[in-house]
């Protein structure tokens, strides 16, 4: 019996079309838009101007405060314009325009591919390596890490938890990542454990990467206190609380982070950037992006630089099909739908996922017949058929008792949900205004 | 390069593979093994039955729908046809199309639409309906048509009892309850197989559970509800056999006769109307069983499933509140 | 005749402790509470609507009873003569506001403004704008999913299928606000009645340079400054790449409105010009 969390979960149809496709790089864009706000915090403060030339790798954007982090130019070139350009939000937000010209990459980065496992560095020098190269967590969430490398006083870790899960159905970015870069994610991984002081590296696969699985408990024996468990496939099982549940059965209670109960979770992703930017010198500026869709011709696995217009990857995975009707940024459950294919690959692009026009719209919606499915699949244990109506007529205070905060918008409810109820859109919003009356009410 | 309008919507967008629709149509099909048997049993008048309670339920959600609630219509989620099924399946096949009409309007027009439509109706409509029947016409509603198979000529006209009341008539009359069965024509595999007096649908256990094999199977129903009643019977019956076996019926006479399978596996379940989570629906569960053996054993009903699922419906409200499912990282909070 | 006789007496026995029950309990648990707070709540128009930030409308007499002056209280439902009303309960004096009115600053009407996404999930103005800036190339326009049509409690405002862009009721609004505060672009501002309901308005909140924003919306202010120029009163200013009108500045000359290359600003209820005929989006919103 494989390890899982125990309450609730989906299962979706898989339809990871492009597992063992090997990571492939395209060619450079002519163009790229670079949002200075590509992660969770404050956004990043532009150092370039207009005309200013720069290099694969160069600082463009500088860290605005302590949640936050740096931004690298992703190609060599000049600095066509300062201006707003429609990105994932769905807003049109400051981006630095660049044309590309040729690729010349900064001197202090080593190009080469040979292994580094020399891991002999002190703690706040791989913290700082970390916040230059302007490392944030590639599972999508986009939390600057070197926030999450920095245990809070009083506080002791014991497990890192690499999460390898990718339960989202369709992407394969993580698992490419894990066949073909597995010593890179081990190293990486240590210098976590170093930089948090954790005893433990825990790794969670799930069953339906068996290659993935293979080749990690190979290369883990290398390494010290490092281990691979392979995990029932279980959506959302790589959200961090779920994580910590299926591997070591430890509850983060309501409100808390990961670390009260002395993990740190970060993603694969995560692991083979730092080991870039601590063994290399390479700052983020390029990330695997999984594109596919069932009516894709050559769904793959693609290394793109930030920055680069999401059409392009499409062009490179076979073009968009004509019965296009959805993009998403991200995977199907929680990935976000795109306004416009032009918008800019960022840090937290997981992957780009072709949805055909007649699955594109939601399905039809009837009354509410209680049959209590959206609780018994809800990861959190809370009732969002109750939330969605708490939510409809603003009835913030109970929405709090109920706990409406502890939900993880996994999406499970509104998945499963035979009545077609838009639950989760409701309980996003209730949400956010519950946030906004709570910080209200703080000031 | 030219594209269509993109569609913008919130995650998640891909959609389980459940409908309302699929869900009452899967209640429909687990429905037929049962209505087979009523037909092989009581011949055409079953399908008489049922096609006019179905016809009229439609027409009632229809009918409101347009006149008060307005709104789009919903008879095509299939929840009325299940309704005026479960209907027919609790009358007797002889009952005249007009009582089956008034049912259908009581079960349609009052249980469901005064409350707003499907999912809104706090008690199960065709239980109200049935129920309605019960008290105002109780001539009808309880002299079932004789089984006879395969009669489709409909020339016979004979009616008797149910083995419940012929179990209750005789208790009350001071014999002894191995006595009555001695007496009584059927056996227990004509109770599995459904060659027994009663209600349309009520009458053959095997059909019945088969049905709910089915929605188990389709997971359109969870376990917990027709266990917990079936249980719950089975094990309070079992008491009071084991007390005095001359005064009380066998557990296994309790479980075959009367409406409990139809009621535990397709009226209790009803989503709209039960708990939400497993333990409330257990809770509900041993309500149901209590409830229905204290009436068959010291009320005045001989049968008190209908009953019994009507008065755990009106606390399933409470349990809902009650018995919230277990909060993540509740338990080790500091 | 003993069956009637005890029934009798258990039900007069029963009704009596019953009383002395209820009777001792409201003894004990009154609330003593001001009469004027009933006064005063008889002079509110009795709509709760919250427009005065206050829990309805006994939560707004409470507040005018408990307090010293009536400064910073005012009820924009009823209006002046309302608060006059209740200032002569109370014997305080009230403080006179000029009359408002919900006004929606977004004239991108369906064929104005060309939609370039489909919208697919639920149908509140809140829940689009947390996913997206809308389905048009305009971020900061009207969503016309209806969430002030929901808010408002006086039926004063509605969605014109025509152009998807809500229009207010002037015999019906009040300027309660509970739109305003509804409205996630944050498109409806209350302004001075004005005279004879005469107002002239920028119809546009977008923060786009003026390419931009013309094209996404053939009616969008451009920032191109030539009301500001024509103004004769300094009333007109532009920020962020868009024009504001200040109420209390304006003189309603309409000369801005004449030199507005797009149309963004709206004059309303304003007699038709002798040299030009009347053009149609006033009277559109008119109606």
């Amino acid at each position: 019996m494989l390890k899982t969390f125990p309450k609730g979960g989906v299962h979706p149809k898989e339809n990871k079309f492009s597992a063992g496709k090997p990571i492939e790089t395209i060619e450079l864009p002519k163009q790229v838009s670079i949002p200075i706000a590509q992660h969770i915090g404050a956004p990043a403060e532009a150092v370039v101007k207009k005309g200013d030339q720069v290099k694969v790798g160069q600082l463009i954007a500088k860290s605005g405060g302590f949640v936050s982090t740096n931004i690298h130019s992703s190609v060599s070139g000049t600095v066509l314009k300062i201006d707003n350009v429609l990105d994932t939000s769905g807003y049109k937000k400051t981006c630095i325009i660049i044309d590309v010209e040729g690729d010349e990459w900064l001197d202090s980065i080593d190009k080469s591919t040979e292994l580094n496992t020399n891991i002999d560095i002190s703690v706040d020098e791989i913290r700082n390596k970390v916040l230059d190269s302007g490392i944030v967590g590639l599972g999508g969430a986009t939390f600057p890490t070197h926030v999450k490398l920095s245990v809070p006083l009083g506080k002791t870790c014991e497990y890192l938890i690499i999460n390898a899960v990718e339960c989202e159905p369709y992407l394969t970015a993580d698992h490419q990542l894990m066949l073909e870069k597995a010593d890179e994610i081990m190293v990486g991984s240590q210098l976590m454990q170093k930089a948090i002081g954790a005893n433990k590296i825990l790794i969670g696969i799930e069953n339906n990467k068996p290659d993935a699985i293979k080749i990690m408990s190979e290369v883990a024996k290398k390494y010290e206190n490092i281990e691979v468990s392979p995990l029932k496939v279980m959506y959302p099982q790589g959200g961090e609380k779920q994580l910590i549940k299926a591997l070591i059965n430890r509850e983060v209670p309501s409100g808390g982070l990961p670390i009260n109960v002395g993990c740190v979770v970060q993603n694969v992703g995560t692991a083979f950037a730092i080991y870039e930017a601590v063994q290399k010198n390479k700052p983020l500026f390029e990330r695997v992006v999984t594109v596919t869709g069932t009516s894709l011709s050559k769904p793959c696995n693609i290394l793109t630089r930030i920055g680069t217009s999401t059409i392009e990857l499409i062009e490179a995975a076979g073009g968009l099909p004509e019965d296009t009707g959805k993009v998403v940024s991200g995977g199907p459950m929680m990935g976000k739908a795109l306004s416009a294919i032009t918008v800019p690959v960022t840090k937290g692009t997981s992957g780009v996922l072709i949805i055909p026009a007649k699955k594109s719209s939601r399905p039809k919606t009837y009354n509410c017949i209680r049959c209590g499915r959206c609780m018994n699949v809800c990861p959190m244990g809370l009732e969002p058929y109750k939330l969605k109506n708490m939510c409809v007529v603003k009835m913030h205070e109970e929405l709090q008792a109920e706990r409406i905060l502890d939900c993880i918008e996994c999406g499970s409810c509104a998945y499963t949900c035979p009545a077609g109820i838009p639950l989760l859109d409701y309980i996003r919003l209730g949400k956010a205004n519950l946030n906004k009356i709570l910080r209200s009410k703080k000031s | 390069m030219a594209i269509n309008k993109l569609t913008v919507s919130m995650s998640p967008h891909d959609y389980g593979k459940y409908s309302v629709k699929k869900i009452m149509s899967g209640v429909v099909l687990a429905m037929i093994p049962a209505l087979l048997v009523s037909v092989y049993y009581f011949g055409f008048d079953a399908i008489r039955v049922n096609l006019i309670a179905i016809a009229s339920c439609v027409f009632f959600e229809w009918l409101f729908q347009k006149i008060f609630i307005k709104g789009k219509l919903t008879i095509n989620d299939g929840s009325a046809v299940v309704t005026g099924m479960l209907l027919a399946f609790n009358v007797p096949s002889n009952l005249p199309w007009w009582i089956i009409v008034i049912g259908a309007l009581v079960a349609i027009g009052i249980a469901k639409m005064t409350f707003g439509g499907l999912g809104n109706n706090p008690f199960n409509p065709a239980l109200v309906g049935r129920v309605f029947l019960l008290i105002s016409f109780p001539v009808q509603m309880t002299s079932w048509p004789k089984v006879s198979v395969l009669n489709f000529a409909m020339t016979d006209a004979q009616t008797g009892a149910t083995p419940l009341a012929i179990v209750k008539e005789g208790l009350k009359n001071g014999e002894s309850y191995s006595s009555i069965m001695n007496s009584m024509p059927h056996e227990y595999v004509d109770m599995l197989m459904g060659n027994i007096g009663g209600s349309l649908g009520e009458i053959s256990a095997v059909a019945l559970i088969l049905g709910g094999l089915f929605m188990l199977f389709r997971k359109i129903i969870t376990w917990h509800i027709p266990v917990s009643i079936i249980g719950t019977v089975a094990i309070f019956t079992a008491i009071l056999y084991g007390i005095n076996p001359e005064t009380y019926a066998s557990p296994v006479f309790h479980l075959l006769t009367g409406g409990l399978m139809l009621g535990a596996i397709f009226m209790a379940t009803d989503m709209v109307t039960s708990p939400m989570t497993g333990k409330g629906m257990l809770v509900y569960g041993v309500g149901i069983g209590v409830i229905t053996v204290l009436i068959r054993v010291w009320g005045a009903y001989p049968e008190g499933v209908s009953f019994a699922i009507l008065i755990m419906n009106a606390v399933v409200p409470l349990i809902n509140n009650w018995l919230k499912p277990k909060r993540f990282g509740e338990t080790i909070k500091k | 005749m003993d069956i009637i006789l005890n029934t009798l007496i258990t039900l007069s026995a029963l009704g009596v402790v019953l009383a002395v029950i209820l009777f001792v309990v409201a003894q004990k648990f009154k609330v003593i509470e001001d009469p004027k707070i009933d006064e005063v709540e008889a002079c509110t128009p009795g709509a709760n609507c919250g427009g005065c930030g206050l829990p309805g409308c006994r939560g707004f007499a409470e507040a005018c009873v408990k307090a010293e002056t009536l400064e910073g209280l005012y009820c924009p439902a009823g209006g002046n003569e309302v608060m006059k009303e209740i200032a002569d309960v109370l014997g305080l004096t009230a403080e006179e506001k000029e009359p408002q009115i919900a006004v929606v600053r977004c004239n991108g009407s369906h064929d104005k403004r060309r939609k370039t996404t489909t919208y697919d999930s639920a149908l509140s103005c809140a829940v689009s704008a947390t996913l997206f800036g809308g389905d048009t190339d305009c971020q900061y326009g009207c969503l016309g999913l209806g969430d002030c049509v929901e808010v408002c409690t006086f039926d004063a405002i509605y969605i014109d299928e025509e152009s998807g862009l809500p229009i207010v009721d002037e015999d019906k609004c009040t300027a309660c606000g509970a739109c305003v505060t509804a409205c996630p672009k944050d498109i409806i501002e209350l302004r001075n009645k004005g005279k004879k309901s005469r107002r002239i308005y920028v119809s546009c909140v977008n923060h786009d340079k003026g390419a931009p924003a013309k094209r996404a919306c053939d009616s969008a202010c451009i920032a191109c400054n030539k009301c500001v120029k024509a103004c004769p009163f300094d009333a007109i200013v532009v920020e962020n790449f868009c024009a504001y009108i200040d109420y209390e500045k304006c003189k309603l000359c309409r000369k801005c409105v004449e030199v507005c290359p797009t149309g963004a600003i709206l004059e309303l209820n304003f007699p038709p010009r002798k040299v030009k005929v009347e053009n149609t989006e006033t009277s559109e919103i008119e109606n």
